[in-house]
């Protein structure tokens, strides 16, 4: 086994080589093209276009005038504003948490169990796992809302055949525990993605290594602490970065479960539903589109921040291994 | 790709394009929030004006009430908006006028078939211009299950005290829903608890005025008292209430599991296609024995001319049948509930409509305090008071802090209350 990142002497010696006569190499940008160009209509452009508008606000005589940071500075200590955003931000951290502790390490206890040898009907359980996924939010906000309805819900009477009839509560209608109910309804529907990226990885570690393993005595809890976890590290990491870009990107299921106010009392508030109420307004609130374009800055920034410091401090120090 | 960083991420971006239709020289198109109403504009509406008008095609195109604010936004400002605007009262249309969004209709043949008050909701501050023609105002009461009230021996309550003695019978009694309402909408709560109790307690236009010329403020006792009374809801509301969307509340009431069921004429058409019960309906009842009623009678619907359209002129004869008693007659007998805002008295054939309608000469009127102006800054007051009415109910912010919180978002942008 060696690195497979090319170490900088390596890319130094390659630089220093003699270049050979080389025709222009153009499959590579015809072959870049097509991404690159949709990539550029469909995202960088509006994503410049917003973070420009955030720049903005509206005059005394309903004209559009540059204020520079004006907006953000007002996001972050206008006591109206402020109120909004921090609790917003808290509310999308405990989401984050919950998701990173609950959603991944159940994701890769099913990716471990499914990918043990004697498993039968396998591809059921990864269809069924994985099928939530695949769902609308649409449909899995009105599902979850119905079951855990206290009107016509079935969970009620689904504790009570367990005699914990006395546990059930309103749970998306107090502010105590909705968010809560919310990060675990985002559990249950996303945690095929770390399954099927962890199962991917499990699949290719070579049987080789695992019956190296095993004829040094390392089976069962063993094996998988010892051998398998250091190998699907990576794919981990993967897992973790794409819950905190979704998570701080989440909107469509308190929208959808909870309403643009993001009730009660603005307890399941993310930053994707405070950007919504900013951008389009909600109710008689009439909307401010700059106030809003602040807000989709900072949750840029946010998730810009974030990525880049996953890739600085953790990326790079986790050992990619190839066979 | 023996590689383990060889796993690559595809992420799909979708594009929801809205397509738009050109439409035909004489096509009108209306834009709504009312989906309820649907078929009865198909049906019954616009064939009348398509029979005197046989050159002008009129396509009724709702929204979900929920969506249709920021759909509409969108729509007027891409340039694909329908032709007619449905108008929600106050600051929402008025922004749009403001914006450009709306045609002034000032010399609307018709437009002057309706008095100031009936114009107020949909003319600019200085009251110089008119910009939607007011199609109707909905009345806030109560709704009672008359089968169960006669079953219990209950009759409807005139003050809050008896009110309260109802509900403590029909708790008692523990086979029904005393009050049937939800917080999870918030909305509900807000139009149907407190801005339906609330005029009685503020002196309707006195308290509404007061507070948009800064005299009165909401941390005053006319204020605060009917969110006290909404703290005592709760108890009466049934489990989970806090979960229970306006939805589960018309289903609960018009399945007949619930006595009493706070809301507003708007139900009327509805309720009574649904329930196989006999609906009785009370005005709020009054603080104490002997005061003066008020009732919440809230201009709700306009109907305003996109300055965009291609059909300007066959736009203007549709808004102009909209002043004629004709068309007030129609609709005001197909959606009973929703009156006519025209001087001329329109006949009404529903009796639970006749009576909502009879309430507006023993008490006095107002509307939804936080619609005009107050809504303007951010936050809205009307938009915060969701919030806080359903908290009060919910008992998880009392009364006096709730007050002082409303307080607090008008003193953020509002000058008549920042000193």
């Amino acid at each position: 086994m060696r690195s497979a990142a090319l170490s900088a002497a390596d890319a130094e010696a390659f630089a220093s080589a003699p270049a050979p006569k080389r025709p222009v190499r153009w499959h590579i940008l015809v072959f870049l093209a097509p991404a690159a160009s949709i990539y550029t209509v469909v995202m960088l452009l509006p994503l410049v276009e917003s973070l420009w508008l955030s720049f903005f606000t509206t005059g005394a005589d309903r004209s559009v005038v540059f204020t520079g940071l004006g907006n953000y500075a007002r996001l972050l200590l206008d006591p109206t504003w402020a109120r909004f955003f921090w609790n917003a931000l808290r509310n999308n951290l405990i989401f984050f948490a919950i998701n990173m502790a609950v959603q991944n390490p159940i994701g890769i206890l099913l990716a471990a169990l499914l990918s043990l040898p004697k498993l039968r009907g396998r591809g059921f359980y990864r269809t069924a796992f994985f099928l939530p996924t695949m769902l609308s939010f649409v449909i899995v906000g009105f599902v979850w809302r119905l079951l855990l309805s206290p009107t016509w819900g079935v969970a009620k009477s689904f504790l009570s055949f367990f005699g914990l009839g006395a546990w059930f509560e309103p749970w998306l209608g107090q502010s105590s525990t909705a968010l809560i109910t919310l990060s675990l309804i985002s559990v249950w529907q996303f945690v095929g993605i770390p399954m099927m990226l962890v199962h991917a990885a499990l699949l290719i570690i070579p049987d080789e290594l695992i019956e190296a393993a095993e004829s040094e005595g390392i089976v069962g809890f063993a094996q998988f602490f010892k051998v398998k976890l250091p190998l699907i590290w990576p794919s981990i990491g993967i897992v973790s970065m794409l819950t905190f870009v979704g998570n701080f990107n989440a909107f469509d299921l308190v929208f959808i479960s909870q309403g643009s106010n993001a009730g009660p009392d603005y307890s399941t508030d993310l930053l994707g539903t405070l950007l919504y109420r900013s951008y389009f307004g909600a109710g008689t609130q009439i909307g401010d589109p700059y106030m809003g374009a602040t807000v989709a800055g900072v949750m840029f920034a946010i998730i810009f921040g974030g990525v880049a410091l996953y890739l600085i401090t953790i990326q790079r120090r986790i050992a990619y291994y190839s066979f | 790709m023996s590689r383990w960083n060889g796993l690559a991420i595809v992420g799909a971006a979708l594009i929801a394009m809205g397509l738009s239709i050109p439409a035909r020289a004489t096509d009108l198109i209306i834009e709504s929030w009312r989906n309820d109403d649907l078929a009865i504009w198909q049906d019954k509406i616009i064939p009348v004006f398509e029979a005197k008008h046989p050159d002008i095609k009129v396509t009724f195109s709702p929204y979900a009430p929920r969506e249709y604010d920021a759909a509409l936004n969108v729509k007027l400002k891409a340039g694909t908006a329908g032709d007619l605007i449905t108008c929600r009262p106050f600051d929402l249309s008025l922004k749009l006028f403001n914006d450009g969004q709306l045609a002034p209709l000032n010399d609307l043949p018709g437009i002057d078939n309706f008095t100031k008050l009936a114009k107020a909701a949909w003319t600019t501050d200085d009251g110089k211009t008119t910009f939607c023609v007011p199609m109707a105002a909905v009345i806030h009461g109560f709704f009672y299950n008359k089968a169960i009230f006669k079953k219990l021996n209950l009759e409807p309550p005139q003050t809050m005290d008896e009110f309260f003695a109802v509900l403590d019978k029909v708790k008692k009694d523990g086979e029904y829903t005393p009050l049937v309402l939800g917080t999870a909408d918030q909305w509900d709560s807000a139009y149907m608890g407190y801005q339906n109790i609330g005029p009685s307690y503020w002196q309707g236009e006195n308290g509404r005025l007061g507070l948009l010329d800064g005299s009165q403020k909401l941390t005053d006792p006319q204020f605060v008292e009917p969110f006290k009374v909404l703290a005592r809801w709760g108890q009466y509301m049934g489990d989970g209430y806090s979960a229970r969307t306006y939805a589960d509340s018309q289903n609960l009431f018009t399945l007949g599991k619930g006595a009493i069921y706070p809301t507003g004429s708007w139900e009327t058409a509805t309720f009574r296609s649904q329930a196989d019960f006999d609906l009785g309906i009370f005005p709020p009842p009054r603080p104490k024995a002997g005061d003066q009623c008020f009732i919440n009678d809230h201009p709700d619907i306009g109907l305003g001319l996109n300055p965009a359209s291609k059909n300007a002129a066959a736009a203007r004869v549709f808004l102009e049948w909209l002043t004629t008693p004709e068309f007030a007659e129609i609709y005001a007998n197909q959606l009973p509930g929703f009156f006519p805002l025209q001087s001329a008295e329109v006949k009404l054939t529903d009796p639970l409509a006749q009576q909502f309608a009879s309430w507006r000469k023993d008490c006095k009127s107002s509307f939804r305090s936080f619609y005009q102006i107050l809504s303007r800054g951010t936050p809205s007051e009307d938009s915060e008071s969701w919030v806080l009415t359903a908290n009060v109910i919910n008992g998880v912010t009392t009364p006096e802090q709730a007050s002082e919180r409303l307080e607090n978002d008008l003193k953020g942008w509002y000058a008549p209350h920042k000193k």
